[in-house]
This record gives C-alpha cells, structure tokens and sequence, in this order.
C-alpha cells in the first residue's frame, strides 16, 4: 500500500535519512523505533510531503507521491498526527476537529464523522467548546489524532503519541490506536521511542538507526530480539 | 507590598527618569530661536526637568501598580469593570452601538464638525476591520496595508475622472484591483512570517506610494487627482442647483438644500460598507476557509498535515484583505474629491496596526473601541495642535500598560453546539 524506497532526506547540507526501504501493508499496524535523531519524524515528514525527498520513492497505492503538495497528500488518504501533538489551541475542541475535515470537502459528512470521533475519545464530547489549549496532554493526543480521522484516512503517520503523557492515558491511547485499525480499517504507521509498546502492538516493525533501516521483522521478534532489547527496551541492559 | 518593591520600582523610575533625561534633553531642551541674524540656542531646563519629573512619577505609578496585584487599585477596578461589560454583553453592546451609529445624524448635539468625526472613525473601523483578517485571523502581520487602501483610492479616482462612471460601479472595481494587488504582495511572501512578513509588508506599502508619486503620467505625482467626482443617491446629485435635465437630491424628496445631506448619505455610506465588513468577517469565520485562517496562525506545519493547502489560504486572506482596504480607499477618494500620495504614508498603516493591535488581535468590537479611543483622542486634542501626537502615544501606552492583551483579549469561540450556553 505504501512503499518506500532508497528515500533520502536533507535539511541543508545534513543528510538526515540515508537510503530508507520501508513497506507498509493495507490493514497492518507498522512501527517504527529508534533513538533521538534516527530520523523518525523526518521520514513522517518526508511522507507527509512536509520535507522533500532528494532521492528515492515513495509509492502509495501504485502512486508515486514524493513530489506531490502535503495538501494532496492529505486528499490521497494520509493523514499524520505530528509529534508534540500540535493541536490549535486557540481554537475550541470542535473547531479542531472541524479542520481536521477540511481536506477534501469532506464536510457533508461532518456529523456522522464527528461522532465516530466523540464515541471513540468520549472526552471530547465533553469538553468541545473548551479551547485546545487548555485540555491535559492526553487529552489534546485524542484530540489530535480525533482530527487527523476527520479526514477519514487509509493510512494514519502518528508521531510519538505517547510524548508527555501520563502512563495510565498511554495505555488508553494505544488501546485507541488499535481499535481505530482493526474496527475502521485504519492502516497504522507508528512512530515511537516507547519501544516496548510500540513493539507490542506492531503487526511489523522496523529500527532507524543514523537514517538507516538496521533491523525489520515482527513486532514479536523484535521484542525478542537481544540487540534490540539491550538497546531500546528497559531492563535489556543487564543481560 | 514590602519596602524592598518600593525601594525595587524607585530604582526603575528613577532608570527611566535617565532615558527621559536622555531623549528630552536635546529635543525639547535645546531651543533654536532666531534673533537678528542666525540662530541661537536657547535653553528650557525647567521644561525638561518638568517632563523628566513626569515620566519618573508615571513611572513609580505603574509599577506600584503592578506590585500591588491581587489588591484592588483604581485603574484595575476601572478595567475589570469595562472588560466585565465589553466580555459578556457584547452582543448586547454592538446592537446598542449600531442603533447609536443609525441615529447618531439626528441627535440634536450632532453638527458638521462630529459627523466628521464620526465619519473618520468610521473609516478607520472599516480599515481595522478589513486589516483584522489578514492579521488578527491569519496572523499575518501586514505593516503596508495602506497600500491596499491607497490603489483602491487611486483606481477609483482614475476610473471615475477617466470614464465618468457612477460610484457603484467604480466601487467594486477598486476592490477587485486592490484584491489583485494583494494576491502580487502574497505571492513572493507566501514563505514569510512574523518580523521578516513585517519588513517585506512595509516596504511593498512603500512601493506604491513612491510609484504614486513618480508615475506622472498616470497619477499626476503628487499633484495628485483632483475633481473626482462626489457620490450620488443612486442618480439624485447632492447640488444646490443641478444640470440641465437632473434632478438633485432635495428637489427629488422637497426639502431644503442643505450641504449636510451629502455629509449625512456619506456617513451612513462609511456605515453600511464597514458594518458589511464585519458581517462578511463574522460569516467567513465559520466557512472553511476561515477557520484555516485561524488553524494557519496557529500552526502552519499542523495545517499540512491536516490538508490545509498554504498558498490558497494566504492569498485568500491578502487578497480578502486587501478588497476591504480597497472599498475604503474608493469611499476615502469619493469623500475628499480629492487624493494625492500624501494621504497613504506609513503612519496610516502603523494606526490602522494599532487599532487592530489595541483592540485585541482578532476580535471586532476591539477594533470599534480601539478606533474610536485612539482618532477620537487625537481629534478632542486637535486644540493642541502638534502636541495631540502626545496624546495618541500616550493613549496607546495607556491601553498597552492596563490591556496589554488588547481592549478585548478574548476571542469568542466561533461554534458553539446546540443545546449550549449561548
């Protein structure tokens, strides 16, 4: 469905991703882990259309997309949750979600859409005329990815959801995650430095190591996998 | 409040006594005065020392002031009251300011010199409300929006004195032009934001006004234009005696001439297009398009990732902007009968900014108040002649010190559900 290939991304003269190879399969949850500064969300970024790729390809549904606006992106079908959230905290919960419908005209369906959005993070039913600035950090997480759905995806980018969030929301957030790909056959791709989790809940997964892909298999394996434990996962050290 | 704030806020004022010592020394205290042949130097130090001992005292003022916080003090009581009334009664406030705008020529106090007044708030309004747009929704900061204003003047004088057509249909001309000039400042700042926007918004406002001056041909320089034509009640001229064939305003509806008619139509002119102004900003809020306005300034990297294509957007909101500057130009042009380059220079963007900023960015009563503290202050002070700049400074420093936010700091949510408080 989306595939990505020998991708290349600079910012100036640094390079930050160095020959990408990624697939993302229709109806799979995808993660992708690695250190500060592996080039996560550059390569989000890269998908999004938001940073250009110098070389390599990137295809989604037999589509090649990497010279294409972030706007036709989002109409193609997807859709990211940037990372630190970047709701419009100016703007009420509703106006929010609101914006997240605007790609595509897609407003007729607003009132079905936005309830699906409110049935699934029943908090923002309550709180929508509340500004986006003053919900907690797992709140405005809801809320972003609530809007990121409003433009009804096939694929969903989520950057770092669980950033600066409370352990108790990260549970709930991921359960959310997985309920969005299996009930509304959402495709995943996950982005996380929350390694376990991230393994735990990936179909596959991938390791961006400098810009590299270094290791890829199951979520299973990978959770299994000594190097990635010693590196990635708490406790791995000790062995 | 302990003695060392006091002695903490006498340090400060006592700092700004030096910079006030500073500025004032030279400026006001060195007098060139001319006696027989050449000039000579005067000194005033008690003027100086008066001014200096001014701003030391203001000073100590405010910060007491601002020291004493969670203690009621005069001026805070004064502006939570005024905010309790603007905040939560604002719609009661602009039907009342409306229906005042609407009966405001008959009220017997009115004469020739208010409704002038009035008008010119009026302008300024329908400028800080088309301004508002670009800056208070989209949160692009347009320091050359006296440009917009200035083409929509000059196409409507050229118009009109070239082709001789009626206002009405020279009107939206103007707007269209300006809307079109504004979309050719948007396109080479579509990447541009906040101070460097700014710089390039400045000098663009520059740009046309030293085209207005240099293109003689075309805009007779600073001559300027003059004899454009004045507006008529839809075909009825305002004239004493009309040409041949015409029939003029007060012989159409039997009433005695009177040179206020025209005055009169052109308030409720001024009236009807800023109040359409704020109609078409309160409506567009809610479309689409607005409200990727508002999402733009928030956060531009969350807008494309959410769909929000940029480029359409910012040049939507320059070129919406810019139609409502335009409209006012054609009204300011129809109103003197006369323009020249003169009229369009940086001060009037920096008020029209200030307006906009004062009021509280965004939101429209703040503009109506801001419009009429700042050109209602500068005009009740016109006595003073040059001195009156003094009192449109210190009018803004006085909102800056006790609304730093803005008059009206709150946006108003645009949605609200049903079954809500309204």
């Amino acid at each position: 469905m989306l595939k990505i290939s020998n991708v290349e991304t600079f910012y100036g003269k640094i390079q930050a991703l160095r020959g990408v190879d990624l697939d993302v399969n229709d109806g799979e949850i995808v993660s992708l882990i690695g250190s500060n500064g592996a080039g996560k969300s550059t390569l989000l970024m890269t998908i999004s259309g938001v940073n250009k790729a110098k070389k390599g390809n990137i295809v989604f549904n037999g589509e090649n997309i990497e010279n294409k606006q972030p706007h036709k992106i989002v109409d193609m079908g997807i859709c990211q949750v940037p990372e630190g959230r970047r709701i419009f905290s100016r703007l009420t919960v509703e106006e929010n979600l609101r914006l997240g419908a605007h790609a595509n005209e897609k407003g007729k369906y607003f009132e079905n859409d936005i309830k699906e959005v409110y049935d699934l993070f029943p908090v923002l039913s309550d709180r929508k005329t509340q500004r986006g600035g003053t919900l907690s950090g797992g709140e405005q997480q809801m809320l972003a990815i609530g809007r990121a759905l409003m433009s009804k995806p096939k694929v969903l980018l989520l950057d770092e959801p669980s950033l600066g969030i409370a352990p108790k929301l990260v549970n709930q957030i991921f359960l959310s995650i997985k309920n969005i790909n299996k009930e509304k056959n959402v495709t995943i791709f996950l982005v996380e430095q929350n390694a376990k989790k991230a393994l735990e809940l990936a179909d596959r997964a991938y390791v961006l190591v400098n810009g590299k892909v270094t290791i890829k298999g199951s979520g299973q394996e990978l959770l299994k996998n000594k190097d990635i434990q010693a590196a990635y996962l708490e406790g791995g050290a000790k062995n | 409040m302990e003695k060392k704030d006091i002695i903490q806020s006498f340090k400060d004022s006592l700092f700004t006594g030096l910079i006030a010592l500073a500025l004032f020394g030279p400026i006001v205290g060195l007098r060139t005065a001319s006696k027989g042949e050449g000039l000579f130097i005067t000194p005033q130090w008690g003027v100086v020392f008066l001014l200096v001992g001014l701003c030391i005292l203001g000073r100590f003022l405010i910060n007491l002031n601002s020291a004493r916080k969670t203690e009621i003090t005069f001026f805070s009581k004064f502006s939570s009251k005024f905010s309790a009334i603007t905040e939560d009664k604002a719609k009661h406030f602009a039907i009342t300011a409306i229906l005042f705008a609407v009966v405001f020529p008959f009220l017997p106090f009115t004469d020739r010199y208010f409704m002038d007044v009035a008008i010119m708030i009026l302008t300024y309004i329908m400028l800080g409300w088309g301004l508002n747009i670009v800056v208070g929704l989209a949160g692009l900061l347009d320091l050359g929006y006296v440009a917009f204003y200035a083409v929509g003047a000059y196409s409507y004088a050229l118009i009109a004195t070239t082709f001789g057509w009626s206002f009405w249909i020279c009107l939206p001309l103007a707007g269209v032009f300006a809307a079109f000039f504004g979309i050719l400042l948007g396109f080479p700042v579509l990447r541009l934001r906040g101070d460097y926007l700014a710089i390039v918004t400045l000098g663009f406002g520059e740009i046309i006004r030293i085209i207005l001056i240099n293109w003689y041909e075309v805009t007779n320089g600073p001559d300027g234009i003059t004899g454009i034509p004045r507006p008529s009640f839809f075909g009825l001229p305002f004239k004493r005696s009309p040409d041949e064939g015409e029939t003029s305003f007060h012989l159409f509806f039997n009433l005695e001439y009177s040179t206020m008619h025209r005055i009169i139509f052109l308030y409720y002119l001024i009236l009807v297009l800023a109040l359409i102004t704020n109609y078409f900003t309160l409506k567009i809020r809610k479309l689409p398009v607005g409200r990727a306005w508002e999402a733009l300034r928030e956060d531009e990297i969350a807008c494309k990732s959410l769909g929000v294509n940029p480029t359409n957007t910012k040049l939507t909101a320059f070129a919406i902007g810019a139609m409502f500057g335009g409209f006012a130009g054609s009204f300011f042009a129809t109103r003197q009968a006369f323009i020249s380059p003169e009229s369009f220079t940086f001060i009037e963007s920096a008020i029209i900014v200030a307006i906009v900023v004062l009021g509280g960015m965004g939101s429209q009563t703040g503009v109506v108040l801001a419009s009429i503290f700042l050109i209602g202050i500068t005009e009740m002070f016109r006595d003073l002649e040059q001195y009156r700049m003094i009192a449109f400074g210190g009018a803004m420093v006085l909102i800056m010190v006790f609304k730093p936010k803005g008059i009206l700091a709150n946006r108003k949510p645009t949605i609200l559900m049903h079954g809500d408080k309204k």
